[in-house]
């Protein structure tokens, strides 16, 4: 019995019924271009994610009020409020590992120029933030300690502020808006950063000090974050340890007591934001596992119909000299076959699917290679595993009754 | 008849073929016995229920006797297995049904060549060669990649008749072969039948239709499971001639 023939009769018996073997094969291509696809979105995703945090500086921490909350559960306002010029202070006095701090204060509403107007954020910020967040000013200059002192009303401001309120040819230093009603005169223009890989308009912003916006925009007393950079990538932990410590006792929290701020590294953050991914990647991948289950049944399903259908056919070939095991073989090919075909199909679609569903989400475009190798070695699996069935049913005919099949 | 010299192709001793249906037993066959020698067209022919479809699938090595002995070509079938039994088909066998039993969609080489697809002596070349020469016997060398679907029943069942020469076989077993097929086509088949005889292949028919028995040289009469009658043809008439006195069909 020559393994190569086999083939060739399986073959022509998948080709001999296209829209059948088509059929069955839908539900592998479904699952897998759906495997390929969200493999794709989740390592776009990391790697937009890997790159956006890079460009915010490598060694930043962030501070942020309320205890962590990485469970997800949301804080009352007033836990919201802990964090005080008192933290600030003490910060720039005693800090070792930490090289600059800026406190954050962010408004959210209307900047007017003349008869234009757009909705914007104003961040209020010390001058050291521009070098945090590797902001470059375009035109004109930051604003400095004596303008932080004096609450002085003074605004830098990104492109696309500049090109919603002014347009073309207008420069804007020196000219008066209103935010909020307040009047600001712009004292420089950011560079523009773009669209950040997660569609966001970077350049939509206003930078001012932050006792500005403390007092006149927000009227609140404390910050929404304080944002500091480690002196190292290396020596991040430990500045986290330092800020901790500062924090703790400046709020009077002891022994066990949980602390009622959190802090983020860089590296923190892009290893919660993965592993929400992960978690994420591997319930989608148990998702299509039960799809791929499912298709594989189906395809039992039909060969088995397909195996009754053929008894006569199955009679013929037993009669002219097919053993049980030839046969059995020959159906397990087709299964095969039928698998890896539809699963071919899926990488193709979900492949092309992926090339152009991400550029469209603006996320780097990848090939999950492995993705691709496991997916066609499962359907490999697949095929013979639910092919088994209908195979040994096709075997265990009896020639003499399938021959006189009607 | 001096039939020590001829070579025994077939030989059934006292074979018995019993099924249990139920709580009953159902006896097919109830001893037969009988010889066939190289180069006979043997017809068997019986009502139903006669035990002939038993007696075919016995033949055809596609089951085995309760009791007795069968011995095709000089081996003994009783004893072997499914496998061994599948092999001995695709080597010794050829069959020719009632129905054709093409497989759909395929070309008249691709049938032939079913049964060497079996046989890991032939490779691709030599299988192709075969058929091809088998469908020039029966007439079809112009018709080679015509598919099933798109013959006439006669065709059809040519390719069925090649399908079976293809291998070679010790012995043709037909069953019912012109059942399908309208007067003319079937005695189409048996000039074909007879020529294949007079080329010296063993040809077994299984029939109900006593006609049939006329053209062959050998008539074996079976009844509830024994044999009634194994008598020589004397006469055997020509499937030729009687096709040329055929009235030619008329439209009403």
């Amino acid at each position: 019995m020559n393994i190569l023939n086999l083939i060739k009769v399986s073959l022509k018996a998948v080709a001999n019924n296209k829209m059948r073997s088509f059929l069955s094969m839908l539900g592998i291509i479904i699952g897998v271009s759906g495997v390929i696809v969200m493999m794709a979105l989740g390592q776009g995703s990391k790697e937009s994610m890997r790159q956006e945090l890079s460009t915010m500086g490598t060694n930043l921490l962030t501070i942020r009020p309320g205890a962590d909350f990485r469970g997800g559960v949301r804080q009352d306002p007033s836990a919201m409020q802990t964090l005080k010029m008192a933290d600030y202070e003490r910060i720039m006095r005693e800090k070792k590992f930490v090289t600059k701090v800026s406190p954050e204060v962010t408004s959210s509403g209307q900047a007017i120029y003349g008869n234009n107007n757009t909705t914007t954020t104003i961040y209020g910020e010390s001058p050291e933030y521009i070098d945090i967040r590797l902001w470059t000013i375009e035109e004109g200059v930051c604003f400095n300690e004596e303008d932080i002192k004096k609450a002085s009303k003074k605004v830098l401001i990104g492109a696309t502020v500049v090109k919603e309120l002014f347009g073309d040819g207008v420069d804007p230093i020196g000219k008066t808006i209103r935010f909020k009603s307040i009047p600001m005169t712009v004292i420089g223009v950011l560079k523009a950063k773009g669209y950040n890989n997660w569609g966001m308009d970077q350049d939509n912003v206003m930078i001012a000090p932050y006792t500005t916006v403390m007092k006149r925009v927000a009227a609140q007393t404390w910050f929404s974050s304080i944002i500091c950079s480690a002196v190292t990538e290396e020596l991040s932990d430990a500045a986290i340890e330092e800020l901790t410590q500062i924090l703790r006792d400046n709020h009077k929290i002891k022994g066990d007591a949980i602390d009622d701020f959190n802090i983020r590294s860089q590296a923190e953050m892009m290893e919660t934001m993965t592993s929400t991914l992960d978690t994420f990647k591997t319930f989608l991948l148990f998702a299509a596992s039960i799809a791929l289950v499912v298709a594989g049944i189906g395809i039992m399903n039909i060969m088995l119909v397909s195996v009754t259908e053929r008894t006569k056919e199955i009679g013929l070939r037993m009669a002219v000299g097919a053993t049980g095991p030839v046969i059995s073989l020959q159906f397990l090919i087709e299964s095969v076959v039928i698998s890896i075909t539809g699963g071919l199909f899926g990488i193709l679609i979900g492949c092309l699917l992926s090339a152009f569903l991400l550029p469209v989400l603006g996320l780097p475009s990848s090939v999950p290679l492995d993705s691709v190798c496991i997916s066609f070695l499962i359907c490999v699996f697949i095929g013979m595993f639910f092919g088994y069935l209908p195979a040994q049913k096709a075997a265990n005919m009896d020639p003499i009754e399938a021959i006189r099949h009607e | 008849m001096a039939d020590d010299n001829r070579k025994v192709v077939i030989e059934l001793q006292n074979v018995k073929r019993y099924f249990q249906v139920g709580s009953e037993t159902v006896k097919a066959l109830r001893g037969v016995s009988f010889k066939i020698y190289e180069g006979e067209f043997v017809t068997i022919q019986g009502t139903s229920g006669s035990g002939k479809s038993t007696l075919l699938n016995q033949l055809g090595c596609l089951d085995t006797p309760t009791s007795g002995e069968y011995f095709l070509d000089g081996i003994s079938v009783r004893t072997m297995s499914k496998t061994q039994r599948a092999h001995l088909r695709n080597q010794k066998i050829g069959f020719v049904f009632q129905n054709y039993n093409l497989l759909a969609k395929t070309t008249a080489v691709e049938n032939v060549e079913l049964p060497l697809m079996y046989n890991s002596k032939f490779n691709a070349q030599q299988r192709r060669e075969a058929a091809v020469k088998a469908l020039q016997a029966v007439g079809l060398g112009d018709r080679l990649e015509h598919k099933s679907n798109e013959m006439s029943g006669g065709q059809m069942q040519r390719v069925a008749i090649a399908r079976a020469l293809v291998n070679n076989p010790a012995v043709l077993l037909a069953d019912e072969a012109t059942g399908n097929l309208d007067t003319r086509t079937s005695f189409e088949m048996l000039v074909l039948f007879q020529e294949l005889y007079r080329q010296g292949h063993t040809i077994i028919f299984v029939t109900h239709n006593p006609e049939i028995a006329e053209y062959a040289s050998r008539n074996i009469n079976l009844r509830d499971g024994k044999i009634r009658e194994d008598t020589i043809n004397t006469n055997i008439k020509s499937a030729a001639e009687a096709l040329a006195a055929l009235p030619i069909p008329q439209d009403d």
